[in-house]
């Protein structure tokens, strides 16, 4: 559904962040991309949403080359592919309800989104989606006064309310405790299967690679290291993705 | 080494502080400080009375009555023998001791069977009707008083002239003064003053702040064809939106000839349904279903239909505040002011309706080039993509030079086509062509730092103009008076509150943003939803920050014909009444403390 040809971005000119990177995505896949802090993972899913605009190279998606889309093609691109931020990424002051009916915004007439006017039908999905990440009786509160795992739950509610084909995940719990990574990743595990949504997930820690993705591609230094199962990252691997002097931990 | 080094700092400290005290002294020179003049006697009497008389603000007035008693003086002595003055001992009378001397000496001055603890002066009355303040007396509760004069330096005379003493006392209670009155009509207008230059000036800022923040306008980019397009179609937007507005005004005076009230309602009811109906036919409530997917054609021209109508119907509402305003002022009697006000609200609506057809058109059209100058890009082969850029920037190059010109034109009343309107536009369509043979069309032009640059540059030149001098030109515009204190104050309110708005927006957190536009949302959505909820809390503290500066504006805005309380204090001043310039003063600082106190309160309650 996902095909990746030659992706390369270069900032302002001078910094190489991802170089001739390709690779396919699968439907229904949990596609894990581990690599270094600075990699180009962050870069490489923002590329896929065109959040920043890759310098070559082709993303195919369902068959159309979305890197020459105009506008109004990447609002219906971008409607279907959910993403969830390493720092949630809330409107801090707006309620719990209006960040998870903000996921509806690529779908709705932008006239009435500008007084704040959602259908009945959307509020009523986004209380059914809270319901889902478990926490339905925070929506009237403001953003800023959840903890860190439940305002994660929101970005994935969200994310959610999108309908998405895909979701992009980029470090999704990488500011979150163990025992909350772990229910996010749950929660992302879950829509994988039984929502059939496709999860692509940058992670830093590979034991929760092993735990939760088919397949791992990792990056180093804005190249493709590795394309294949968790399990086959051997010491050597290892190494080649993470460097020379890095020991394994976890 | 060490040494010569410590030498050549030496020598450069001194150096420095040779040339800082010749800094000074040329400043000192040029400011003409003078500190014998502050200690001149003369000057210092004239500063205790000036404190003396603003710590004496004629607040309140009583009514007084006066206790007159005279009695005869020679000055100076007479060479016969004079008759002594026998006053009539049962009422108030006077004592001179002696009753004659020479002038300039000292006699002794006293009262009896006066009233008890009053004030009042001791005066001395010359023949020739010249009434002289010699002393001062203060009775007892006996009602006596006893007083050392001078008797005043005059040509001798034979006759007796008068010495007398006048004890004033207060009758009734205090009422306020005339000046107190003016004062507070005038501190209300300057509080409202105040207000509505805040508001008007917020209302306008907000939007141009979004133009003046780099975050959001950096992204802006376009091809050079969309570029061109969209110039030519403002200008011409612009035009028809005018234009139209204009024609629609002229057919709604023509229908309200007469029986305007009765016309004007009927009109703003019927507009109201129609247009009501076409846009519930367009947006249907429930359901995601629009109107909107029907045939193309048919939409678009409904869509200019429910435009026009609803141009027309605001002219009809406008109208019909105007006249109604106008008949409410009489019935409502002392709050007929909410008749004018409405009346004036017509009337602004009736002014700003072109202004703002004008820039919808505008905006529409040039929204129009922008989507057909993509259309052209992406639909069309690049031999004719390269001809069709070529065509569009030199017509974009010349349009841009015909305004030009024409704003030249204006200014400096040229009256040379030749000049201002056929070389500017051959040398725009020049540099267009040029423009579009340099750049190719899959570069893009970052438009929105251009637009960045632009507003910035125009916000930090009307922000250099203070409001005092502004309002020298709005005087000139609309007279003397508060209306144009209130302009001065708005447009300057717009410069100073769009930067620091835009700073605001620039500071904002980068992360919602982002996630806003992962969902598909368009520019504006992403606006509403990740902006606005972020700027809130400092829109609201620097709007109450510059109501605090508005009203401290104000209050000298009349210095320069501005109108609010301003206007009483300089005439105060210029006639030297420093007792009714210290109750404007007053209430100024009543006012300013009010506003400071009741902006903290608001801005703790959202902030």
């Amino acid at each position: 559904m996902l095909e990746i040809h030659n992706l390369t971005k270069i900032y302002d000119g001078k910094v190489l962040a991802v170089d001739n990177v390709s690779f396919e995505v699968k439907e229904g896949e949990f596609l894990a991309v581990i690599g270094l802090s600075g990699s180009g993972k962050s870069t490489l899913l923002r590329c896929i949403n065109r959040l920043i605009e890759p310098t070559s190279g082709q993303i195919i998606w369902n068959n159309t080359d979305i890197t020459s889309a105009s506008q109004n093609e990447m609002r219906n691109v971008r409607r279907k592919i959910g993403m969830v931020f390493q720092h949630f990424n809330l409107v801090s002051r707006s309620k719990v309800i209006t960040n998870v009916l903000s996921g509806r915004l690529g779908y709705i007439n932008p006239a009435l989104s500008l007084i704040n006017k959602f259908p009945q039908t959307d509020i009523e999905m986004a209380l059914k989606q809270l319901e889902r990440v478990g926490i339905a009786d925070q929506a009237y509160k403001r953003a800023d006064e959840l903890s860190g795992g439940q305002q994660q739950r929101v970005g994935v509610a969200r994310a959610m309310m999108q309908e998405p084909e895909i979701i992009l995940a980029d470090e999704p719990v990488a500011s979150l405790d163990p025992v909350l990574a772990h229910s996010i990743m749950q929660y992302l595990e879950k829509l994988n299967k039984e929502d059939g949504v496709t999860i692509l997930c940058s992670l830093h820690f590979l034991d929760l690679v092993h735990e939760y993705a088919d397949r791992a591609i990792a990056l180093n230094q804005g190249q493709l290291m590795f394309d294949g199962a968790p399990k086959e990252i051997d010491d050597a691997r290892f190494r080649n993705i993470y460097g020379q002097e890095a020991k394994r931990v976890g | 080494m060490q040494r010569e080094k410590s030498l050549i700092r030496s020598t450069g400290f001194g150096l420095a502080i040779l040339l800082g005290m010749i800094v000074y002294a040329y400043g000192f020179n040029v400011t003409k400080v003078n500190f014998e003049t502050t200690r001149s006697e003369k000057r210092l009497t004239q500063l205790s009375r000036i404190m003396r008389a603003l710590a004496h603000p004629t607040l309140f007035v009583y009514e007084k009555e006066e206790l007159e008693v005279t009695a005869p003086i020679y000055l100076p002595c007479p060479k016969s023998q004079v008759s002594a003055h026998k006053p009539n001992m049962s009422e108030a009378y006077l004592v001179l001791t002696p009753n004659c001397a020479g002038p300039g000496e000292t006699i002794i001055v006293e009262g009896h069977n006066m009233w008890p603890n009053t004030k009042g002066p001791i005066n001395f009355l010359a023949l020739s009707g010249v009434n002289l303040t010699i002393g001062n007396l203060h009775t007892d509760e006996n009602g006596y008083f006893k007083a050392k004069v001078n008797l005043p330096k005059r040509k001798p005379l034979d006759v007796s002239q008068m010495i007398r003493a006048l004890a004033r006392r207060n009758i009734g209670n205090p009422e306020f003064s005339d000046v107190a009155k003016s004062t507070w009509d005038k501190i209300i207008e300057t509080v409202f003053l105040a207000l509505l230059a805040t508001t008007f000036g917020t209302l306008l800022a907000i939007p141009v702040s979004f133009f003046a923040a780099r975050n959001l306008m950096s992204s802006q980019k376009s091809s050079l064809t969309n570029v061109a397009f969209s110039t030519i179609g403002w200008p011409l937007g612009i035009l028809i939106g005018i234009q139209t507005a204009l024609t629609l005004k002229s057919f709604v005076a023509q229908i309200l000839v007469e029986d305007v009230l009765i016309r004007s309602s009927i009109g703003s009811v019927l507009g109201i349904g129609l247009t009501w109906t076409v846009v519930h036919w367009l947006f249907p409530k429930k359901g995601s279903h629009s109107n909107l997917n029907i045939y193309k054609p048919v939409q678009a021209i409904t869509i200019i239909l429910a435009i026009l109508m609803s141009i027309l119907t605001t002219y009809m509402i406008a109208n019909l505040a105007f006249v109604l305003g106008q008949v409410l002022i009489e019935p409502l009697g002392p709050v007929g002011f909410i008749g004018n006000f409405i009346s004036q609200l017509g009337d602004v609506l009736i002014m700003v309706l072109p202004v703002a057809t004008a820039l919808l058109g505008g905006g529409t059209l040039g929204i129009a080039g922008n989507k057909l100058g993509q259309y052209v890009s992406d639909h069309m082969s690049p031999h004719l993509i390269q001809i069709t850029t070529i065509c569009a920037s030199a017509l974009a190059g010349a349009v841009i030079g015909a305004i030009l010109g024409n704003t030249v034109d204006w200014f400096y009343q040229l009256d040379n086509p030749q000049q201002t309107l056929y070389w500017p536009m051959s040398i725009g369509a020049t540099l267009g062509v040029l423009a579009s043979l340099r750049i190719s069309h899959r570069h893009t032009i970052p438009i929105g730092y251009v637009t960045y640059y632009v507003t910035r540059t125009i916000l930090n030149a009307t922000r250099s103009i203070e409001p005092l001098v502004m309002v020298i030109v709005f005087v000139v515009w609309v007279g003397i008076g508060p209306f144009a204190g209130s302009l001065a104050l708005a447009l300057h309110t717009v410069a100073a509150l769009a930067k620091l708005y835009s700073e605001q927006v620039e500071s904002i957190a980068p992360g919602p943003l982002e996630a806003v536009r992962a969902t598909g949302a368009n520019r504006l959505q992403t606006i509403v939803y990740a902006v606005i909820p972020q700027i809130i809390p400092p829109y609201i503290s620097f709007t109450m920050y510059r109501w605090d500066i508005n009203v401290r504006m104000s209050t000298i805005i009349g210095f320069a014909g501005g109108g609010g309380i301003g206007f009483l204090l300089q005439q105060n001043i210029n006639l030297l009444d420093y007792r009714a310039a210290s109750v404007q003063m007053l209430a100024i600082a009543i006012v300013v403390a009010t506003m400071d106190y009741i902006s903290a309160v608001i801005r703790e309650r959202f902030v």
